[in-house]
């Protein structure tokens, strides 16, 4: 199965070990599986050194769309080409897409029992503050710069307070801020 | 799972929809799925009227519950409009465009891994993609806690979260037995 290149390793990892692997990743995490695809692949499988890894991670969260889906179509895609991206991804995405769609079906069957709707709810209102504790955790690090916190909050006050369209705070917040992290680099390198 | 649905007269309206909304939603993710939790209520609730918001509210819920990446709300969102087909054009949706997108940009960007714009544009992005998910954390808050209880849930969740080490499933599994008993 190894392939005939120069660039080292990550030869054989076949169409079936990288459905296999991502399927056991997709299953394994509630909330968010990106810890267990490091796991999974640094740890487990050594298919990535720590560092590889790393720079998988930062592409897929610099790119658009879900970020654990597109470490799988890139770590598909380095060992078995399109068909690697394909394997890696279904096999990621089959167990929970049946899974959710089996819980939402057994709760439309039982949400006239108070003791459910009531339960929901509160998951709900649980599962929100893990979302409140997260963007905090990310914003920790971003306090001691003031651009920073500015974009936070304006990005906050655009989507939570003024309700508008994600794609007009985006068209704007996103430039400026980026204007912003590269007029910083400059005047740190001067 | 990938088969697309080719003819166009027998594609009901509102699945041809649905594709469209969550297509044009994936190129949004720019910090993951949890950055679109506020656009995805705004469309559905807001604009398009599939779900109310006790509706989206379970839906989250549901997605949480279940094991995997935290995009299963779409896929539960697409489950309620239209059954199993509007969960896979609605998941198809968000996954398709943009993994296309990072298969084709995933074998350029090593010449393009120390570029000085490349490291501005990542930089740049965290604090928006920060601001997005504390915004999402408060339309959640606004969406799913009708009573003060709610509230306090959520506030000692996140207050937990933040000070502990603690497995966040066990947040949902304690949360779900309370709420069973009726403490909500």
């Amino acid at each position: 199965m190894s392939e005939f290149s120069d660039s080292p390793p990550p030869s054989g990892v076949t169409l079936g070990e990288l459905f296999v692997g991502f399927m056991k990743v997709g299953v394994s995490g509630f909330g968010g599986v990106l810890p267990f695809a490091r796991r999974m692949l640094v740890d487990e499988r050594h298919w990535m050194t720590e560092r590889e890894f790393t720079e998988v991670l930062s592409l897929s969260q610099f790119l658009p769309g879900p970020n654990i889906i597109n470490v799988s179509i890139i770590v598909g895609s380095r060992y078995q080409g399109p068909r690697g991206s394909i394997a890696a991804s279904l096999g990621l995405m089959l167990m929970p897409f049946l899974i959710v769609l089996a819980l939402a079906a057994l709760y439309s069957r039982f949400d006239t029992l108070a003791a459910v709707r009531d339960a929901t709810a509160a998951v709900s209102s649980a599962a929100t503050g893990l979302i409140v504790a997260m963007g905090l955790k990310m914003a920790r690090p971003l306090l001691g710069s003031a651009w920073q916190v500015v974009i936070v909050v304006l990005g906050f006050a655009a989507i939570a307070l003024l309700r508008l369209p994600l794609l007009w705070t985006l068209a704007v917040l996103a430039p400026l801020s980026v204007a912003c992290a590269w007029w910083s680099a400059w005047k740190m390198r001067r | 799972m990938v088969e697309r649905v080719e003819d166009e007269a027998m594609i009901p309206p509102v699945l041809i929809e649905l594709a469209q909304q969550f297509g044009a939603l994936s190129f949004l993710a720019i910090g993951g799925v949890n950055t679109l939790i506020p656009e995805i209520h705004r469309r559905v609730v807001d604009v398009e009227h599939w779900l109310t918001d006790v509706d989206f509210a379970q839906a989250f819920a549901i997605s949480q519950a279940s094991p995997g990446p935290n995009m299963l709300i779409v896929s539960v969102i697409g489950w309620k409009v239209y059954g199993f087909l509007g969960a896979l054009v609605a998941t198809l949706a968000l996954c398709l465009p943009t993994s296309l997108f990072t298969y084709a940009i995933s074998h350029v960007w090593n010449r393009f891994r120390d570029a000085p714009l490349r490291i501005a544009i990542q930089r740049g992005l965290a604090p928006v993609t920060v601001g997005l998910v504390l915004a999402t954390g408060y339309v959640l808050a606004r969406t799913t806690d009708e009573t003060l209880i709610a509230y306090a849930f959520t506030a000692v969740t996140a207050a937990l979260a933040l000070a502990t080490r603690i497995h966040p499933l066990w947040f949902l599994v304690a949360a779900g037995g309370l709420g069973a008993m009726g403490a909500t």
